[in-house]
């Protein structure tokens, strides 16, 4: 998931409810969608922000690792292919933005709390990208599971959340498949370079389950966002999901998921799998991963080094309006 | 922390010449930057033939809670509706 653990604000039984509160769950309940200006809880609006926040900052910094080989890509076509998935992420970036927006925060003040290190993004992105192969586990295993969650995001109870999250699942089957792609031809071709595709799902594997959060029984936030509607599925579930679909495409790659426990269950109709290390996840979150400073400093360093261009344009565009009041008079 | 750039509502015209439709919204110096955003932000994928770019502070919007004396009146109206007269088989196609 591209929010991870997203603190969740109140948790009422009906009982507890105020009369408005009441009629805000039932709408819910009846899967209306709730707008901009509308009533809504604090803890609902709260909630949100933070998490179409760290959804946003999420694609913004997950450029980065892809970037990373836009200027080493094996051919002219694959580097052209990564550059419109590098922009696609800011596009998809850009819509989340604008969704949490209509909640009362500004885009500015997202990303200042980004920079102060007050708001996360997936944990994913604190990964380095060691090879050419990388592009290819990331965009097959990262886009993958960051689907799975933004399917069900789609029915997502917040109109402007919901719509953006529709625009973005047009978009993403193009980043799941470009990656498979690359993994299809580097498993298919020297040993070496299946090696390196090998290498590639070894490091990217648990930290791709790790996307989906927490395990249910230490997921504390779950349930009233549930109840809200602003997550669909709990994290088990959803990582269960991505287990059960990514396997068989490894074997049809002819590569081996680096969990020896791994096995198909009959019973539950999934496979048994290992969980990933959660101590690595929560000290990755709390700025300890291989990449935080790196992912972190790149953004802060844009974002002052941009700030004289920024404000140009709006000089700019004063002055032209102000040229224009004259020659309007 | 600097003037943050303005917002403004996008509308796009698709490819089959129906109306321009609200696709999003986007942060832009003036419009002619916000006309370039917008092409980069919500046509990447040939979605567009023509693009309007409207402030967002421009835009009036009616109010949720006016919800029912607005569009109650047009309820009881189902004769605007074609389906609420009955014609004969027998006239054929109408």
């Amino acid at each position: 998931m591209y929010a991870q653990v997203v603190k969740s604000e109140g948790s009422k039984t009906r009982d507890e409810m105020t009369p408005e509160e009441l009629a805000f769950q039932d709408r819910i309940d009846r899967g209306e969608k709730i707008e901009p200006k509308e009533w809504m809880p604090e803890g609902y609006r709260k909630t949100l922000i933070r998490q179409i926040g760290q959804h946003a900052h999420s694609e913004i910094v997950g450029q980065l690792p892809e970037g990373n080989w836009i200027t080493r890509a094996p051919t002219l076509e694959r580097k052209a292919i990564l550059l419109a998935k590098v922009q696609d992420e800011a596009g998809h970036g850009l819509y989340l933005y604008s969704a949490a927006e209509t909640l009362g925060v500004s885009r500015d003040e997202l990303m200042e709390l980004l920079h102060a290190g007050k708001m996360k993004y997936s944990s994913i992105f604190n990964y380095p990208t060691l090879t050419w192969a990388d592009m290819g586990a990331v965009g097959w295993l990262v886009d993958g599971a960051a689907i799975m969650n933004q399917v069900p995001l789609q029915r997502t109870s917040y109109g402007p959340y919901s719509r953006a999250m529709i625009r973005i699942c047009k978009e993403e089957s193009f980043h799941q498949r470009q990656g498979y792609a690359i993994m299809m031809k580097m498993a298919q071709g020297t040993p070496a370079q299946k090696r390196m595709a090998q290498d590639a799902l070894n490091r990217l594997w648990y930290p791709s389950l790790m996307m989906f959060g927490p395990s249910d029984k230490d997921s504390v936030h779950s349930a009233q966002s549930m109840a809200w509607k602003i997550k669909m599925n709990t994290n088990d579930e959803l990582r269960q999901k991505f287990v059960d679909q990514t396997v068989p495409q490894a074997e049809y790659l002819g590569l081996t998921v680096p969990d020896p426990d791994l096995k198909w269950n009959e019973e539950k109709g999934g496979y048994d799998f290992s969980e990933p290390d959660w101590s690595e996840f929560y000290d990755v979150l709390a700025g300890n991963g291989p990449c935080n400073k790196d992912r972190l400093g790149a953004r802060v360093k844009a974002w002052e080094d941009g700030a004289w261009f920024r404000d140009a344009l709006v000089v700019h565009a004063e002055k032209a309006a102000a040229r224009r009041a004259v020659a309007a008079e | 922390m600097s003037k943050e750039w303005p917002l403004w509502e996008v509308f796009i015209r698709g490819q089959h010449g129906l109306n321009h439709r609200h696709v999003g919204s986007l942060h832009a110096p003036d419009a002619e930057m916000a006309i370039l955003n917008a092409r980069d932000v919500y046509t990447r994928r040939n979605e567009g033939v023509s693009i309007w770019v409207v402030p967002s502070a421009q835009i009036t919007a009616s109010s949720p809670s006016e919800k029912g004396p607005l569009f109650e009146p047009s309820n009881s109206k189902v004769y605007r509706h074609p389906t609420f007269f009955d014609i004969p088989d027998e006239v054929g196609h109408m």
